[in-house]
């Protein structure tokens, strides 16, 4: 055990769970912003409700996307500091970029929208988070341009004299195909798994309101017109889900042939290819001896490999086994190398990412086929399956990132620098296992403590964070007068 | 002027905006047990900050990544050096952050009990260790000629650094008491009108001996004013406290603040990281910064952005300029699971 591998662990698990927080602040700022512009456009008191229900738990969770961040920006020095030396030039710059257009949106609007409820003219109010959807989405670009650096270096050159890597041209950094390619795959996962969070959320309370009537204790079971709050939000969640499923499709099969391209050892890993193809098959399930380079059971669909990799059926993808020899005799100086990531955990990542993913996108459609009209699913288990839903794509998620940042070893910049090469050379075994060990305690005791608010917040429901409304009162009458009788977000 | 001189004033000021910013409002953290006496006295002292303080970290963010661009091996050396008082930093931010959220998540005196003391520690720890930190960096560390800082913590513990911890503390603490008493009303102005009383016998002689500890062993001739712009303006800070002058008072510790860590990058200049192992292996403005093109690129940015930043919060401050009283405070709602406002 070295610290190079604690490094790693600890790199890896905080950067996880900051993306189990990320996605969902990228989608639902958007979500809670256009329920909020419902709510001003029409006036109805369920789009109130269903604002500032749904905003509570985007705060629960922004909360933690914020604190968890900021251990990010700091590792890079903390762990991580000869890799700070070589590429802080370039990489350097996105993220300053980041801080100063998108995290100072983000934090100062959040602050106005929670605290502005009557203190802001509403279309100002309303503004704020719009703002703040924004700035997530602003701060989503940079980081994903600085992190698709490292997987397709573009921009730069290596200074001989200091051995770091200098910047030359920013809007190449800025215009990378990897970059943008990237950030639409994630924002589609995001804007995936937030939608079916509001699914996870709806079908619970609809699954209470019909099959538990109202047995459980006072402020579990929604109210009637929560109902028709909920269906509304069920099938949003869905429309959500579907577009996006659509466009992680289409963005990740540009991802794939990005991926080919510039990183071919992570291709023929991910598929378990170990000699090169021509119309090679995509891999459903293999069984292989990682040893001796071969497979011992192979499942394919045939052509869709070179397919997805090549947009040709009969495109040629190379190797495990091609792709070690060429990079072995294009780095000469790195000595004996073993260039192949872990083979078996790509391979299972980017089927688990792939199925699971799709396996919440096919919910929603099938839903929103369920629910046309004023149908309503007459079977408990559909609800059931419905909250699986949200699980299922927060797993997508981080298997796509265990597929990239995985497929990438033994590289932290591709073909440049080693990621052995740029560990902190002055920090100790003992310092990063106490580190890793106290943020891993400290986040798994915050996962317990956030996710139990999660579940308080929405057992209780809309109706205690606005009230219902009286039935058979008037929607219209909800003017500016109403503000004030709705309590705003204070702590 | 050249642009590394440039940047290395840009990080000056992010931190300067940082300290002074964030610095008032980890003092009202460090104060909550002492101030707020009842649950109503600590959700006026929160709400006080509440719309602000995490506008307020991003200057901290902000500073973190102007170093990474501007200086990476300044960025590297500094952040691996002080790995584990930073390691403290971040569990303190982190549980801090969390806590004025999920506070009033749940309505019980437990869970609000909890979560206070996690503010408490979550704003003391770091307001004492950045003046560790600071100080540490203007005396120097062990480092080699591969810029590798040998540092243990222990070595971090020294005197000075230990009174520059002192200081940081009294000073945020103080800065916050003023706060408190020109953003509330009631019971909590009336305790911290007091705290700032108190804070001054304390403050005034640690500052003012920090202060001439670093002018004497670290300052040059023209940081000499700026160390009795602090120190005057601590002085005349307390003062106007006295005579409920709060927004001259909060001004003057403002400016405290600032003139603290000008005269800190002042004694540090043209060094970034000292060496004390060799003065040859010092980091310094010249051989720690980026290449002229990436300097050039932040520039801009920065030049264009930091006023838009520096108008929006300042229009978020405004917005949020009246007074927080206890009356603005609602009861604490009727059903217990859940707080909606409490
Ligand atoms: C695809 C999007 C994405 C990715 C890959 C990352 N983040 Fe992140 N980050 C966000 C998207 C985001 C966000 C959506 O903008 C957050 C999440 C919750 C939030 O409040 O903002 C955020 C918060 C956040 C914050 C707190 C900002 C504040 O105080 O308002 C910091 C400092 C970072 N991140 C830094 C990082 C670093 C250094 C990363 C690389 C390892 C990283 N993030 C990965
Ligand atoms: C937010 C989504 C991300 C996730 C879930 C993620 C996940 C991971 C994982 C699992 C590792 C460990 C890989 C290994 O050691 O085998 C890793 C390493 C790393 N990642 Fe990411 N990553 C993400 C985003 C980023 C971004 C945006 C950057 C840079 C801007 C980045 C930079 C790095 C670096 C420098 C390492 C070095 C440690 C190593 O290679 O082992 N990552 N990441
Ligand atoms: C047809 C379906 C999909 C294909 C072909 C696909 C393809 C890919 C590929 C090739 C990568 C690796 C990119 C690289 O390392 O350069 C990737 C990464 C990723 N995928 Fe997918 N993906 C699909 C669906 C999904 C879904 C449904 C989700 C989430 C719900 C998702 C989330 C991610 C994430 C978060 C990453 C890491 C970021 C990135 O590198 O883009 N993917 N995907």
């Amino acid at each position: 055990m070295e610290a190079l591998d604690l490094a790693r662990w600890q790199f890896g698990i905080t950067t996880v769970y900051h993306f189990l927080f990320v996605p969902l602040t990228i989608g639902l700022s958007v979500i809670v912003a256009a329920l909020q512009t419902a709510w001003h456009r029409t006036g109805k008191h369920q789009y109130l409700q269903a604002t500032k229900f749904f905003g509570k738990l985007f705060l629960i969770n922004f909360a933690m996307g914020v604190v968890t961040g900021i251990v990010q920006e700091f590792q890079f020095g903390m762990n991580w500091s000869e890799y700070s030396r070589f590429v802080g030039d370039v990489f350097g710059a996105p993220l300053a970029m980041e801080a100063l257009l998108a995290f100072f949106l983000e934090s100062t609007f959040i602050g106005l929208w929670i605290f502005g409820w009557d203190k802001l003219p509403r279309r100002v109010h309303l503004a704020c988070i719009w703002i703040v959807a924004i700035g997530t989405n602003l701060s989503a670009y940079f980081i994903l341009a600085a992190n698709a650096w490292m997987r397709h270096p573009v921009g730069f050159e290596v200074n001989e004299e200091t051995g770091r890597a200098q910047l030359t041209d920013i809007w190449a950094v800025l215009s990378n195909d990897q970059a943008w390619s990237t950030y639409l795959h994630v924002v589609a996962g995001a804007f995936i798994t937030a939608g079916l969070f509001v699914v996870a959320v709806s079908a619970f309370k609809l699954l209470r309101s019909r099959y538990y009537g109202d047995s459980g204790t006072p402020g579990d079971v929604p109210h009637r017109s929560e109902h028709d709050l909920f269906r509304a939000t069920l099938r949003t969640g869905m429309v959500v889900t579907a577009l996006a499923g659509a466009l992680a499709a289409f963005s990740g099969h540009h991802q794939a042939q990005l991926m080919a391209e510039y990183e071919p050892m992570k291709t023929a890993s991910a598929e378990a290819l170990w000699d090169g193809e021509e119309g090679a098959g995509f891999s459903l399930f293999a069984v292989g001896d990682i040893e001796d380079g071969r497979n011992h059971v192979n499942i394919q669909i045939p052509k869709l490999l070179s397919f997805l990799a090549t947009n040709d059926v009969n495109g040629e993808v190379a190797g495990i086994n091609d792709v070690q020899r060429d990079l072995a005799a294009e780095h000469p100086g790195n000595g004996e190398v073993d260039y192949r990531p872990n083979i078996a955990v790509l391979y299972w990542a980017f089927r688990v990412m792939i199925g699971f993913g799709l396996a919440g996108v096919a919910l929603s459609v099938a839903g929103l086929w369920l629910t046309r009209g004023s149908r309503m699913p007459d079977r408990p288990w559909m609800y059931r399956l419905a909250i699986l839903g949200l699980p299922a794509a927060l797993t997508a998620n981080i298997c796509g990132w265990i597929l990239t940042e995985m497929g990438r070893q033994p590289w932290v910049v591709v073909g440049e620098l080693l990621t052995a090469a740029g560990v902190s050379p002055g920090v100790g075994l003992g310092s990063v296992a106490f580190t890793l060990t106290g943020f891993t305690l400290l986040y798994g005791v915050l996962a317990v403590v956030e996710a139990g608010l999660l579940w308080r917040y929405v057992k209780a429901g809309p109706s205690h964070v606005v009230p219902n409304k009286e039935d058979g009162a008037d929607d219209s009458d909800d003017s500016d007068g109403a503000d004030t009788a709705v309590p705003a977000f204070v702590y | 002027m050249d642009l590394a001189l440039v940047w290395f004033i840009a990080i000056a000021v992010l931190w300067i905006g940082y300290f002074v910013l964030e610095g008032f409002d980890f003092g009202v953290g460090t104060l909550l047990p002492f101030i707020g006496r009842s649950n109503t006295d600590r959700r006026v002292m929160i709400n006080s900050i509440g719309p602000v303080w995490d506008g307020n970290e991003v200057w901290l963010i902000t500073a973190g990544g102007a170093m990474f661009a501007a200086f990476p091996a300044w960025y590297a050396s500094v952040f691996s050096g002080f790995y584990l008082p930073l390691f403290f930093i971040l569990v303190a931010l982190i549980v801090r952050g969390v806590a004025f959220e999920y506070r009033g998540k749940v309505d019980t005196d437990h869970w609000r009990a909890a979560w206070d003391k996690a503010i408490f520690f979550g704003s003391t720890v770091p307001a004492v260790l950045w003046g560790v930190a600071f100080a540490n960096i203007i005396r120097g560390v062990p480092m080699d000629a591969d810029h590798i800082v040998t540092a243990g913590l222990f070595d971090l513990l020294n005197p000075y650094a230990l009174l520059g911890g002192a200081t940081t503390l009294l000073l945020f603490t103080l800065h916050g008491a003023v706060f408190l008493s020109l953003k509330t009303d009631g019971a909590v102005r009336h305790r911290a009108r007091a705290a700032v009383r108190t804070l001054a016998v304390a403050t005034v002689p640690t500052a003012t001996g920090f202060l001439l500890w670093t002018q004497l062993a670290y300052g040059t001739a023209w940081t000499w004013p700026v160390a009795a712009t602090a120190a005057a303006a601590l002085v005349a800070g307390v003062a106007l406290a006295g005579r409920g002058r709060e927004g001259w008072s909060f001004t003057a510790t403002a400016v405290t603040i600032g003139a603290v860590s000008i005269l800190l990058f002042g004694a540090l200049f043209p060094n970034v990281l000292p060496s004390t192992t060799d003065p040859a292996n010092s980091l310094t403005i010249a051989n720690a910064s980026s290449a002229e093109y990436t300097l050039t690129v932040v520039s801009w940015v920065g030049l264009v952005f930091l006023p838009v930043v520096i108008g929006y919060q300042a229009w978020s401050y405004w917005v949020f300029r009246k007074r927080v009283t206890p009356q603005q405070i609602e009861p604490a709602p009727a059903y217990g699971g859940v707080g909606t406002s409490g």
